[in-house]
Protein backbone atom coordinates (compact mmCIF):
# COMPACT_ATOMS: atom_id res chain seq x y z
CA UNK A 1 0.00 0.00 0.00
CA UNK A 2 1.10 3.12 -0.95
CA UNK A 3 1.42 5.34 2.19
CA UNK A 4 0.44 8.98 0.56
CA UNK A 5 0.85 11.11 4.15
CA UNK A 6 3.66 13.00 3.01
CA UNK A 7 5.49 14.51 5.39
CA UNK A 8 8.75 17.40 5.19
CA UNK A 9 11.97 15.55 4.12
CA UNK A 10 14.28 16.20 7.10
CA UNK A 11 16.92 19.22 5.88
CA UNK A 12 14.70 20.95 3.14
CA UNK A 13 13.34 23.10 5.90
CA UNK A 14 15.53 26.67 5.63
CA UNK A 15 16.43 27.85 9.02
CA UNK A 16 14.40 30.80 7.95
CA UNK A 17 11.15 29.40 7.34
CA UNK A 18 12.01 28.30 11.58
CA UNK A 19 12.01 32.21 12.27
CA UNK A 20 9.41 33.39 10.63
CA UNK A 21 7.22 30.41 12.07
CA UNK A 22 8.39 31.93 15.53
CA UNK A 23 7.62 35.45 14.71
CA UNK A 24 4.45 34.22 13.22
CA UNK A 25 3.34 33.27 16.83
CA UNK A 26 -0.20 32.09 17.90
CA UNK A 27 -0.62 35.39 20.02
CA UNK A 28 -3.88 36.96 18.80
CA UNK A 29 -2.49 40.15 19.43
CA UNK A 30 0.96 39.71 17.74
CA UNK A 31 -0.77 38.13 14.31
CA UNK A 32 -2.31 41.13 12.92
CA UNK A 33 1.24 43.61 13.50
CA UNK A 34 2.81 40.81 11.86
CA UNK A 35 0.57 40.79 8.60
CA UNK A 36 0.96 44.96 8.67
CA UNK A 37 4.39 44.62 8.91
CA UNK A 38 4.68 42.07 6.35
CA UNK A 39 2.47 44.18 3.91
CA UNK A 40 4.45 46.92 4.89
CA UNK A 41 7.68 45.43 3.95
CA UNK A 42 5.93 43.82 0.61
CA UNK A 43 5.11 47.31 -0.74
CA UNK A 44 8.64 48.85 -0.17
CA UNK A 45 9.89 45.73 -2.18
CA UNK A 46 7.05 47.20 -5.20
CA UNK A 47 7.72 50.08 -4.33
CA UNK A 48 11.64 49.62 -5.29
CA UNK A 49 10.81 47.89 -7.70
CA UNK A 50 8.31 49.94 -9.70
CA UNK A 51 11.22 52.69 -9.09
CA UNK A 52 14.24 50.94 -11.00
CA UNK A 53 11.78 49.63 -13.49
CA UNK A 54 10.74 53.50 -13.85
CA UNK A 55 13.90 54.99 -14.29
CA UNK A 56 15.86 52.41 -16.46
CA UNK A 57 15.48 52.05 -20.10
CA UNK A 58 12.99 50.99 -22.07
CA UNK A 59 10.25 53.25 -21.22
CA UNK A 60 6.66 52.68 -22.03
CA UNK A 61 5.71 55.73 -23.02
CA UNK A 62 3.12 54.76 -25.42
CA UNK A 63 1.51 53.56 -22.27
CA UNK A 64 1.77 56.75 -20.15
CA UNK A 65 0.29 58.52 -22.43
CA UNK A 66 -2.72 56.35 -22.29
CA UNK A 67 -2.82 56.42 -18.46
CA UNK A 68 -2.44 60.01 -18.41
CA UNK A 69 -5.69 60.25 -20.93
CA UNK A 70 -6.98 57.88 -18.58
CA UNK A 71 -6.57 59.09 -15.10
CA UNK A 72 -6.26 62.68 -16.02
CA UNK A 73 -9.12 63.35 -19.01
CA UNK A 74 -11.66 61.23 -16.99
CA UNK A 75 -11.40 62.19 -13.61
CA UNK A 76 -11.59 65.75 -14.92
CA UNK A 77 -15.59 65.93 -14.93
CA UNK A 78 -15.56 64.01 -11.68
CA UNK A 79 -13.10 66.40 -9.79
CA UNK A 80 -14.18 69.60 -11.39
CA UNK A 81 -17.74 68.66 -9.93
CA UNK A 82 -16.47 68.26 -6.25
CA UNK A 83 -15.04 71.05 -6.89
CA UNK A 84 -17.30 72.85 -7.46
CA UNK A 85 -19.90 71.85 -4.95
CA UNK A 86 -17.43 72.69 -2.28
CA UNK A 87 -16.81 76.22 -3.38
CA UNK A 88 -20.36 76.29 -3.27
CA UNK A 89 -20.74 74.65 0.45
CA UNK A 90 -17.64 76.59 1.51
CA UNK A 91 -19.73 79.95 0.40
CA UNK A 92 -22.60 79.29 2.27
CA UNK A 93 -21.46 78.22 5.30
CA UNK A 94 -18.57 80.49 5.65
CA UNK A 95 -20.97 83.65 4.65
CA UNK A 96 -23.01 82.41 7.69
CA UNK A 97 -20.30 82.14 10.52
CA UNK A 98 -18.68 85.31 9.16
CA UNK A 99 -21.66 87.62 9.09
CA UNK A 100 -22.70 86.67 13.18
CA UNK A 101 -19.02 87.78 13.85
CA UNK A 102 -18.96 90.62 11.23
CA UNK A 103 -16.68 89.72 9.20
CA UNK A 104 -18.46 89.78 6.02
CA UNK A 105 -15.95 91.61 3.95
CA UNK A 106 -13.12 88.80 4.41
CA UNK A 107 -15.72 86.36 2.61
CA UNK A 108 -13.65 86.35 -0.80
CA UNK A 109 -10.27 85.64 1.21
CA UNK A 110 -11.50 82.96 3.14
CA UNK A 111 -13.17 81.09 0.56
CA UNK A 112 -10.25 81.04 -1.83
CA UNK A 113 -7.74 80.24 1.04
CA UNK A 114 -9.92 77.47 1.75
CA UNK A 115 -9.96 76.04 -1.03
CA UNK A 116 -6.19 76.29 -2.74
CA UNK A 117 -4.95 75.43 0.52
CA UNK A 118 -7.11 72.10 1.86
CA UNK A 119 -10.20 71.83 0.36
CA UNK A 120 -9.16 71.91 -2.95
CA UNK A 121 -6.43 69.55 -2.77
CA UNK A 122 -7.78 66.67 -0.51
CA UNK A 123 -10.83 66.48 -2.46
CA UNK A 124 -8.94 65.79 -5.93
CA UNK A 125 -6.85 63.01 -3.66
CA UNK A 126 -10.21 61.72 -2.42
CA UNK A 127 -11.93 61.62 -5.56
CA UNK A 128 -9.26 60.10 -7.29
CA UNK A 129 -8.49 57.32 -5.18
CA UNK A 130 -11.77 56.43 -5.45
CA UNK A 131 -12.20 56.76 -8.78
CA UNK A 132 -8.83 55.84 -9.90
CA UNK A 133 -7.58 53.44 -6.86
CA UNK A 134 -10.90 51.38 -7.56
CA UNK A 135 -10.02 51.38 -11.50
CA UNK A 136 -6.15 50.57 -11.21
CA UNK A 137 -7.32 48.35 -8.68
CA UNK A 138 -9.81 46.08 -10.05
CA UNK A 139 -7.94 46.57 -13.88
CA UNK A 140 -4.58 44.59 -12.34
CA UNK A 141 -6.45 42.61 -10.34
CA UNK A 142 -8.28 41.19 -12.95
CA UNK A 143 -5.50 40.78 -15.05
CA UNK A 144 -3.99 39.06 -12.41
CA UNK A 145 -6.57 36.15 -11.61
CA UNK A 146 -6.59 35.37 -15.22
CA UNK A 147 -2.69 35.28 -15.40
CA UNK A 148 -2.10 37.77 -17.97
CA UNK A 149 -0.17 39.29 -15.22
CA UNK A 150 2.29 35.85 -15.48
CA UNK A 151 1.77 36.05 -19.35
CA UNK A 152 3.32 39.70 -19.19
CA UNK A 153 5.93 38.48 -17.56
CA UNK A 154 6.30 34.69 -19.15
CA UNK A 155 6.68 37.25 -22.68
CA UNK A 156 10.07 38.51 -20.78
CA UNK A 157 8.46 41.96 -19.97
CA UNK A 158 8.44 43.55 -16.43
CA UNK A 159 4.80 43.97 -15.26
CA UNK A 160 6.36 46.80 -12.80
CA UNK A 161 8.01 48.33 -15.93
CA UNK A 162 4.78 47.90 -18.30
CA UNK A 163 1.75 48.01 -16.17
CA UNK A 164 2.85 49.77 -12.80
CA UNK A 165 5.09 52.26 -13.27
CA UNK A 166 2.93 54.07 -16.14
CA UNK A 167 0.17 54.47 -14.05
CA UNK A 168 1.94 55.39 -11.21
CA UNK A 169 3.79 58.15 -13.19
CA UNK A 170 0.30 59.24 -14.69
CA UNK A 171 -1.31 59.33 -11.26
CA UNK A 172 1.68 61.96 -9.56
CA UNK A 173 1.61 64.04 -13.22
CA UNK A 174 -1.79 64.71 -13.31
CA UNK A 175 -2.98 64.92 -9.48
CA UNK A 176 -1.48 68.78 -9.21
CA UNK A 177 -3.15 69.04 -12.82
CA UNK A 178 -6.61 68.39 -11.49
CA UNK A 179 -6.10 70.22 -8.31
CA UNK A 180 -5.19 73.30 -10.13
CA UNK A 181 -8.74 72.47 -12.44
CA UNK A 182 -10.50 72.04 -9.39
CA UNK A 183 -9.70 74.88 -7.33
CA UNK A 184 -10.55 77.17 -10.33
CA UNK A 185 -14.16 75.32 -9.71
CA UNK A 186 -14.07 76.03 -6.35
CA UNK A 187 -13.28 79.71 -6.40
CA UNK A 188 -15.13 80.06 -9.60
CA UNK A 189 -18.98 78.22 -8.26
CA UNK A 190 -17.87 80.42 -4.57
CA UNK A 191 -18.34 83.33 -6.55
CA UNK A 192 -21.20 82.40 -8.21
CA UNK A 193 -22.97 81.44 -4.62
CA UNK A 194 -21.74 84.54 -3.28
CA UNK A 195 -22.96 86.69 -6.05
CA UNK A 196 -26.58 85.07 -5.92
CA UNK A 197 -27.17 86.58 -2.22
CA UNK A 198 -24.87 89.54 -2.92
CA UNK A 199 -23.73 91.35 -6.03
CA UNK A 200 -20.41 91.28 -6.80
CA UNK A 201 -18.21 91.27 -9.84
CA UNK A 202 -15.96 88.40 -10.62
CA UNK A 203 -13.01 90.73 -10.73
CA UNK A 204 -13.84 92.27 -7.55
CA UNK A 205 -14.29 88.88 -6.16
CA UNK A 206 -10.31 87.81 -6.80
CA UNK A 207 -8.80 91.11 -6.09
CA UNK A 208 -10.13 90.51 -2.85
CA UNK A 209 -9.53 86.99 -2.27
CA UNK A 210 -6.42 86.79 -3.36
CA UNK A 211 -4.81 89.97 -1.76
CA UNK A 212 -2.25 89.14 0.23
CA UNK A 213 -1.63 85.86 -1.04
CA UNK A 214 2.08 84.57 -2.66
CA UNK A 215 3.08 81.28 -4.17
CA UNK A 216 3.93 80.13 -1.49
CA UNK A 217 0.21 79.98 -0.78
CA UNK A 218 -0.47 78.50 -4.01
CA UNK A 219 2.51 75.68 -4.56
CA UNK A 220 3.26 73.66 -2.02
CA UNK A 221 -0.43 72.82 -1.01
CA UNK A 222 -0.70 72.19 -5.17
CA UNK A 223 2.36 70.17 -5.49
CA UNK A 224 2.00 68.01 -2.54
CA UNK A 225 -0.69 66.35 -4.50
CA UNK A 226 1.87 64.96 -6.46
CA UNK A 227 2.48 62.96 -3.26
CA UNK A 228 -1.32 61.77 -3.24
CA UNK A 229 -0.72 60.55 -6.72
CA UNK A 230 2.40 58.40 -5.64
CA UNK A 231 0.28 57.03 -2.82
CA UNK A 232 -3.20 56.77 -4.98
CA UNK A 233 -1.44 54.35 -7.84
CA UNK A 234 1.34 52.24 -5.83
CA UNK A 235 -1.31 51.28 -3.26
CA UNK A 236 -3.94 50.59 -5.99
CA UNK A 237 -1.08 48.85 -8.23
CA UNK A 238 0.54 46.55 -5.36
CA UNK A 239 -3.16 45.38 -4.23
CA UNK A 240 -3.87 44.73 -8.15
CA UNK A 241 -1.15 43.03 -8.56
CA UNK A 242 -0.78 40.66 -5.73
CA UNK A 243 -4.41 39.64 -5.77
CA UNK A 244 -5.89 35.79 -5.51
CA UNK A 245 -8.76 34.19 -5.78
CA UNK A 246 -11.54 34.71 -8.40
CA UNK A 247 -13.83 37.52 -8.78
CA UNK A 248 -13.73 37.98 -4.95
CA UNK A 249 -10.60 38.38 -4.92
CA UNK A 250 -10.74 40.73 -7.82
CA UNK A 251 -14.01 42.96 -5.58
CA UNK A 252 -11.13 42.79 -2.53
CA UNK A 253 -8.69 44.14 -4.48
CA UNK A 254 -10.82 47.04 -5.40
CA UNK A 255 -12.17 47.92 -2.31
CA UNK A 256 -8.99 47.77 -0.99
CA UNK A 257 -7.35 50.01 -2.70
CA UNK A 258 -9.44 52.94 -2.32
CA UNK A 259 -9.75 52.42 1.73
CA UNK A 260 -5.86 52.27 1.85
CA UNK A 261 -5.41 54.63 -0.65
CA UNK A 262 -7.81 57.38 0.39
CA UNK A 263 -6.91 56.22 4.75
CA UNK A 264 -2.62 57.26 3.70
CA UNK A 265 -3.86 60.33 1.29
CA UNK A 266 -5.36 61.57 4.97
CA UNK A 267 -2.13 60.38 7.23
CA UNK A 268 -0.08 61.94 4.37
CA UNK A 269 -1.63 65.27 4.60
CA UNK A 270 -1.25 65.90 8.44
CA UNK A 271 2.08 65.16 7.92
CA UNK A 272 2.56 67.53 4.76
CA UNK A 273 0.64 70.09 5.77
CA UNK A 274 2.85 70.51 8.98
CA UNK A 275 5.99 70.17 6.80
CA UNK A 276 4.40 73.07 4.33
CA UNK A 277 3.89 75.41 7.57
CA UNK A 278 7.85 74.34 8.96
CA UNK A 279 9.28 75.16 4.91
CA UNK A 280 7.14 77.59 3.46
CA UNK A 281 6.15 79.61 6.69
CA UNK B 1 3.87 -0.03 4.61
CA UNK B 2 5.35 1.26 1.21
CA UNK B 3 5.86 5.56 1.56
CA UNK B 4 6.29 7.42 -2.02
CA UNK B 5 10.18 7.47 -1.53
CA UNK B 6 10.23 3.72 -1.88
CA UNK B 7 8.36 3.39 -5.06
CA UNK B 8 10.92 2.58 -7.92
CA UNK B 9 11.23 5.50 -10.67
CA UNK B 10 11.38 3.73 -13.93
CA UNK B 11 12.94 5.51 -16.61
CA UNK B 12 13.48 3.86 -19.76
CA UNK B 13 14.86 6.88 -21.59
CA UNK B 14 15.44 6.83 -25.00
CA UNK B 15 14.88 10.53 -26.50
CA UNK B 16 13.95 10.30 -30.37
CA UNK B 17 16.63 13.33 -31.42
CA UNK B 18 19.73 13.42 -29.17
CA UNK B 19 20.63 16.62 -27.48
CA UNK B 20 22.25 19.17 -30.40
CA UNK B 21 23.55 21.74 -27.70
CA UNK B 22 26.88 19.47 -26.81
CA UNK B 23 24.88 16.99 -24.76
CA UNK B 24 22.97 19.44 -22.86
CA UNK B 25 19.59 19.08 -22.44
CA UNK B 26 17.55 22.26 -23.13
CA UNK B 27 15.73 21.80 -19.65
CA UNK B 28 17.06 20.23 -16.34
CA UNK B 29 15.54 19.96 -13.64
CA UNK B 30 16.81 18.57 -10.55
CA UNK B 31 15.31 17.38 -7.23
CA UNK B 32 12.84 20.34 -7.41
CA UNK B 33 10.77 20.83 -3.99
CA UNK B 34 7.89 23.73 -3.95
CA UNK B 35 5.75 23.97 -0.80
CA UNK B 36 2.89 26.50 -0.10
CA UNK B 37 2.18 27.31 3.49
CA UNK B 38 2.62 23.52 4.74
CA UNK B 39 1.18 21.98 1.25
CA UNK B 40 4.12 20.27 -0.30
CA UNK B 41 3.53 20.43 -3.93
CA UNK B 42 6.45 19.10 -5.40
CA UNK B 43 8.79 16.55 -3.49
CA UNK B 44 12.34 16.67 -5.08
CA UNK B 45 11.17 16.08 -8.99
CA UNK B 46 14.20 15.83 -11.53
CA UNK B 47 12.96 15.05 -15.36
CA UNK B 48 15.30 16.32 -18.37
CA UNK B 49 14.03 17.26 -21.88
CA UNK B 50 16.41 17.53 -24.77
CA UNK B 51 15.86 19.38 -28.05
CA UNK B 52 14.01 18.13 -30.47
CA UNK B 53 11.98 15.92 -27.48
CA UNK B 54 8.50 16.33 -25.74
CA UNK B 55 7.67 15.22 -22.48
CA UNK B 56 3.88 14.63 -21.13
CA UNK B 57 3.32 15.38 -17.68
CA UNK B 58 0.86 13.70 -16.46
CA UNK B 59 -0.92 13.16 -12.60
CA UNK B 60 -3.66 13.54 -10.62
CA UNK B 61 -5.49 17.56 -10.07
CA UNK B 62 -3.20 19.42 -7.51
CA UNK B 63 0.30 16.90 -7.85
CA UNK B 64 2.20 20.50 -9.02
CA UNK B 65 2.21 19.50 -12.65
CA UNK B 66 1.25 23.12 -13.61
CA UNK B 67 3.61 24.73 -10.54
CA UNK B 68 6.19 22.58 -12.01
CA UNK B 69 6.08 24.74 -15.33
CA UNK B 70 5.29 27.82 -13.26
CA UNK B 71 9.28 27.27 -11.70
CA UNK B 72 11.02 26.30 -14.92
CA UNK B 73 9.95 29.57 -16.52
CA UNK B 74 10.74 31.12 -13.53
CA UNK B 75 6.93 32.37 -12.42
CA UNK B 76 7.65 31.02 -9.19
CA UNK B 77 10.69 30.10 -6.72
CA UNK B 78 11.84 26.70 -5.82
CA UNK B 79 12.15 26.31 -2.17
CA UNK B 80 14.81 23.87 -3.28
CA UNK B 81 16.30 22.61 -5.89
CA UNK B 82 17.71 23.55 -9.74
CA UNK B 83 16.35 24.81 -12.81
CA UNK B 84 18.59 24.45 -15.57
CA UNK B 85 17.39 26.41 -19.05
CA UNK B 86 20.56 25.27 -21.67
CA UNK B 87 22.79 24.49 -18.65
CA UNK B 88 21.95 27.61 -17.09
CA UNK B 89 20.39 27.81 -13.35
CA UNK B 90 17.98 30.06 -13.34
CA UNK B 91 17.63 30.70 -9.73
CA UNK B 92 19.09 34.03 -8.65
CA UNK B 93 19.07 35.54 -12.00
CA UNK B 94 18.23 39.57 -12.05
CA UNK B 95 14.82 40.50 -13.93
CA UNK B 96 17.07 41.47 -17.15
CA UNK B 97 18.69 37.84 -17.44
CA UNK B 98 15.74 35.70 -16.67
CA UNK B 99 14.27 38.06 -19.53
CA UNK B 100 16.62 36.50 -21.84
CA UNK B 101 16.10 33.63 -20.51
CA UNK B 102 12.34 33.67 -20.94
CA UNK B 103 12.64 34.90 -24.74
CA UNK B 104 14.03 31.31 -25.91
CA UNK B 105 10.48 29.99 -24.32
CA UNK B 106 7.16 29.83 -25.34
CA UNK B 107 4.58 29.49 -22.87
CA UNK B 108 0.84 28.54 -23.23
CA UNK B 109 -1.61 29.42 -20.20
CA UNK B 110 -3.84 26.88 -19.40
CA UNK B 111 -6.71 29.63 -20.25
CA UNK B 112 -4.53 31.08 -22.64
CA UNK B 113 -4.69 33.98 -21.24
CA UNK B 114 -5.02 36.48 -23.71
CA UNK B 115 -4.78 40.31 -22.68
CA UNK B 116 -8.19 41.10 -23.02
CA UNK B 117 -7.80 44.71 -24.21
CA UNK B 118 -6.07 43.82 -27.09
CA UNK B 119 -6.94 42.02 -30.39
CA UNK B 120 -5.72 38.98 -31.99
CA UNK B 121 -3.43 40.57 -33.78
CA UNK B 122 -2.19 42.74 -31.00
CA UNK B 123 -2.18 39.82 -28.50
CA UNK B 124 0.71 37.82 -31.44
CA UNK B 125 2.57 41.72 -31.27
CA UNK B 126 2.89 41.99 -28.07
CA UNK B 127 6.58 39.85 -27.63
CA UNK B 128 7.48 41.23 -31.13
CA UNK B 129 6.73 45.42 -30.20
CA UNK B 130 8.65 44.78 -26.88
CA UNK B 131 11.97 42.33 -27.84
CA UNK B 132 11.91 42.95 -31.83
CA UNK B 133 11.95 46.87 -32.15
CA UNK B 134 14.05 46.66 -35.31
CA UNK B 135 11.36 45.23 -37.13
CA UNK B 136 9.27 47.48 -39.53
CA UNK B 137 5.72 47.67 -38.82
CA UNK B 138 4.74 45.97 -42.11
CA UNK B 139 7.40 43.21 -40.67
CA UNK B 140 6.25 43.09 -37.85
CA UNK B 141 2.37 42.80 -39.43
CA UNK B 142 3.98 39.89 -41.76
CA UNK B 143 5.23 38.37 -39.25
CA UNK B 144 1.84 38.30 -37.21
CA UNK B 145 -0.11 37.04 -39.99
CA UNK B 146 2.64 33.94 -40.74
CA UNK B 147 1.64 32.75 -36.74
CA UNK B 148 -1.59 33.34 -36.89
CA UNK B 149 -1.36 31.19 -40.07
CA UNK B 150 0.56 28.36 -38.88
CA UNK B 151 -1.81 28.07 -36.51
CA UNK B 152 -5.41 27.99 -38.82
CA UNK B 153 -6.12 31.98 -37.35
CA UNK B 154 -5.56 33.93 -40.31
CA UNK B 155 -9.15 35.11 -40.49
CA UNK B 156 -9.46 36.93 -37.01
CA UNK B 157 -6.59 39.50 -36.24
CA UNK B 158 -9.31 42.31 -35.76
CA UNK B 159 -11.14 40.10 -33.32
CA UNK B 160 -11.14 40.39 -29.39
CA UNK B 161 -10.29 37.37 -27.57
CA UNK B 162 -14.17 37.62 -26.04
CA UNK B 163 -15.28 36.88 -29.68
CA UNK B 164 -13.63 33.90 -30.09
CA UNK B 165 -14.14 30.43 -28.48
CA UNK B 166 -11.83 28.45 -26.61
CA UNK B 167 -10.24 26.39 -28.59
CA UNK B 168 -9.26 29.27 -30.66
CA UNK B 169 -7.58 31.48 -27.98
CA UNK B 170 -6.07 28.54 -27.58
CA UNK B 171 -4.57 28.82 -30.66
CA UNK B 172 -3.98 32.40 -31.01
CA UNK B 173 -2.24 31.72 -27.48
CA UNK B 174 -0.05 29.29 -29.19
CA UNK B 175 1.17 31.66 -31.60
CA UNK B 176 2.01 34.20 -29.15
CA UNK B 177 4.27 31.79 -27.57
CA UNK B 178 5.81 30.97 -30.79
CA UNK B 179 6.24 34.59 -31.53
CA UNK B 180 9.72 34.83 -31.19
CA UNK B 181 10.90 31.38 -32.29
CA UNK B 182 11.52 30.06 -28.70
CA UNK B 183 13.35 26.73 -28.47
CA UNK B 184 11.38 25.62 -25.04
CA UNK B 185 7.99 25.33 -25.53
CA UNK B 186 5.98 24.76 -21.99
CA UNK B 187 2.03 24.12 -22.72
CA UNK B 188 -0.43 24.11 -19.98
CA UNK B 189 -3.03 21.80 -20.33
CA UNK B 190 -3.79 22.71 -23.86
CA UNK B 191 -6.56 20.42 -24.50
CA UNK B 192 -8.30 21.35 -21.29
CA UNK B 193 -11.86 22.28 -21.91
CA UNK B 194 -12.32 21.55 -25.71
CA UNK B 195 -14.21 19.22 -27.44
CA UNK B 196 -12.65 16.15 -28.91
CA UNK B 197 -12.34 17.29 -31.97
CA UNK B 198 -10.61 20.65 -31.19
CA UNK B 199 -8.81 18.54 -28.70
CA UNK B 200 -7.64 16.65 -31.66
CA UNK B 201 -6.89 19.54 -33.87
CA UNK B 202 -4.66 21.13 -31.08
CA UNK B 203 -3.34 18.03 -30.67
CA UNK B 204 -1.86 17.77 -34.25
CA UNK B 205 -0.76 21.42 -34.09
CA UNK B 206 1.34 20.76 -31.65
CA UNK B 207 3.01 18.10 -33.89
CA UNK B 208 3.14 20.08 -36.76
CA UNK B 209 5.24 22.79 -34.84
CA UNK B 210 7.17 20.24 -33.13
CA UNK B 211 8.27 18.77 -36.30
CA UNK B 212 8.72 22.11 -37.73
CA UNK B 213 10.53 23.87 -34.98
CA UNK B 214 12.34 20.98 -32.82
CA UNK B 215 12.13 22.67 -29.64
CA UNK B 216 12.00 20.53 -26.58
CA UNK B 217 8.17 20.70 -25.11
CA UNK B 218 6.94 19.88 -21.84
CA UNK B 219 3.00 19.49 -22.12
CA UNK B 220 1.28 19.47 -18.63
CA UNK B 221 -2.04 17.32 -19.09
CA UNK B 222 -5.02 14.96 -17.89
CA UNK B 223 -5.73 13.60 -21.13
CA UNK B 224 -3.48 10.52 -21.65
CA UNK B 225 -4.85 10.10 -25.22
CA UNK B 226 -3.50 13.61 -26.25
CA UNK B 227 -0.23 12.78 -23.82
CA UNK B 228 0.06 9.86 -26.15
CA UNK B 229 -0.19 11.26 -29.34
CA UNK B 230 2.13 14.55 -28.90
CA UNK B 231 4.43 12.95 -26.80
CA UNK B 232 7.54 11.01 -27.00
CA UNK B 233 8.00 10.41 -23.08
CA UNK B 234 5.37 10.39 -20.06
CA UNK B 235 5.94 11.13 -16.35
CA UNK B 236 3.44 10.24 -13.73
CA UNK B 237 3.54 12.70 -11.02
CA UNK B 238 1.92 11.72 -7.75
CA UNK B 239 2.63 13.49 -4.09
CA UNK B 240 4.94 15.59 -5.92
CA UNK B 241 7.31 13.32 -7.22
CA UNK B 242 7.71 11.49 -10.25
CA UNK B 243 6.54 7.74 -10.16
CA UNK B 244 7.39 6.59 -13.57
CA UNK B 245 9.12 7.94 -16.63
CA UNK B 246 8.75 6.91 -19.86
CA UNK B 247 7.24 5.38 -22.81
CA UNK B 248 3.39 5.09 -23.15
CA UNK B 249 4.14 1.26 -23.85
CA UNK B 250 6.79 1.40 -20.86
CA UNK B 251 4.05 2.97 -18.44
CA UNK B 252 1.32 -0.17 -19.55
CA UNK B 253 3.96 -2.56 -18.74
CA UNK B 254 4.21 -1.06 -15.33
CA UNK B 255 3.15 -3.03 -12.22
CA UNK B 256 3.36 -0.04 -9.99
CA UNK B 257 -0.49 -0.35 -8.43
CA UNK B 258 -1.17 3.62 -9.00
CA UNK B 259 -0.12 3.37 -12.41
CA UNK B 260 -2.27 0.82 -13.53
CA UNK B 261 -4.98 2.74 -11.85
CA UNK B 262 -4.12 5.96 -13.38
CA UNK B 263 -4.22 4.60 -16.95
CA UNK B 264 -7.52 1.96 -16.07
CA UNK B 265 -9.02 5.42 -15.35
CA UNK B 266 -7.85 7.27 -17.87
Amino acid sequence: MIDRNFTAVAGTESPLSETRRSLISPNPFSAPINKFLEWFGDLGIFFWRVAHAAVTPPFEFRELFRQLDEIGSMSLPLVALAGAATGVVLSMEARYSLTRFGAKSLLPAAIVFSVIHETGPIITGLVVSGRVGAGIGAELASMKVTEQIDAVEASAVSPYRLLAAPRILACILVLPLLTLAGDACGVLMGWVAQALVEPLSLHQFINAGFNGADFNDFLPPTFKTAVFGLIIGLIACFQGMRTQGGAAGVGRAATSSVVLSSLFVILADVVLVKLILIFFP
Amino acid sequence: METIDQIPVQTGLKPKEAAKDGGVPAIAVEDLHKSFGSQKVLNGISLTVNRGETLAVLGRSGTGKSVLLRLIIGLEKPDSGSVLIHAQDIAGLGLDQLGAIRMKMGFLFQHAALYDSLTVEQNVAFPLVHHKKEMSKSERGDRVKQLLAEVGMEGHLEKMPSDISGGMQKRVGLARALALAPDILLLDEPTAGLDPISSGEIDDLVLKLQAEHHMASIVVTHDLHSAKTIADRLALLDGGNVVIEGSFEELQRSDIKFVQEFLGHS
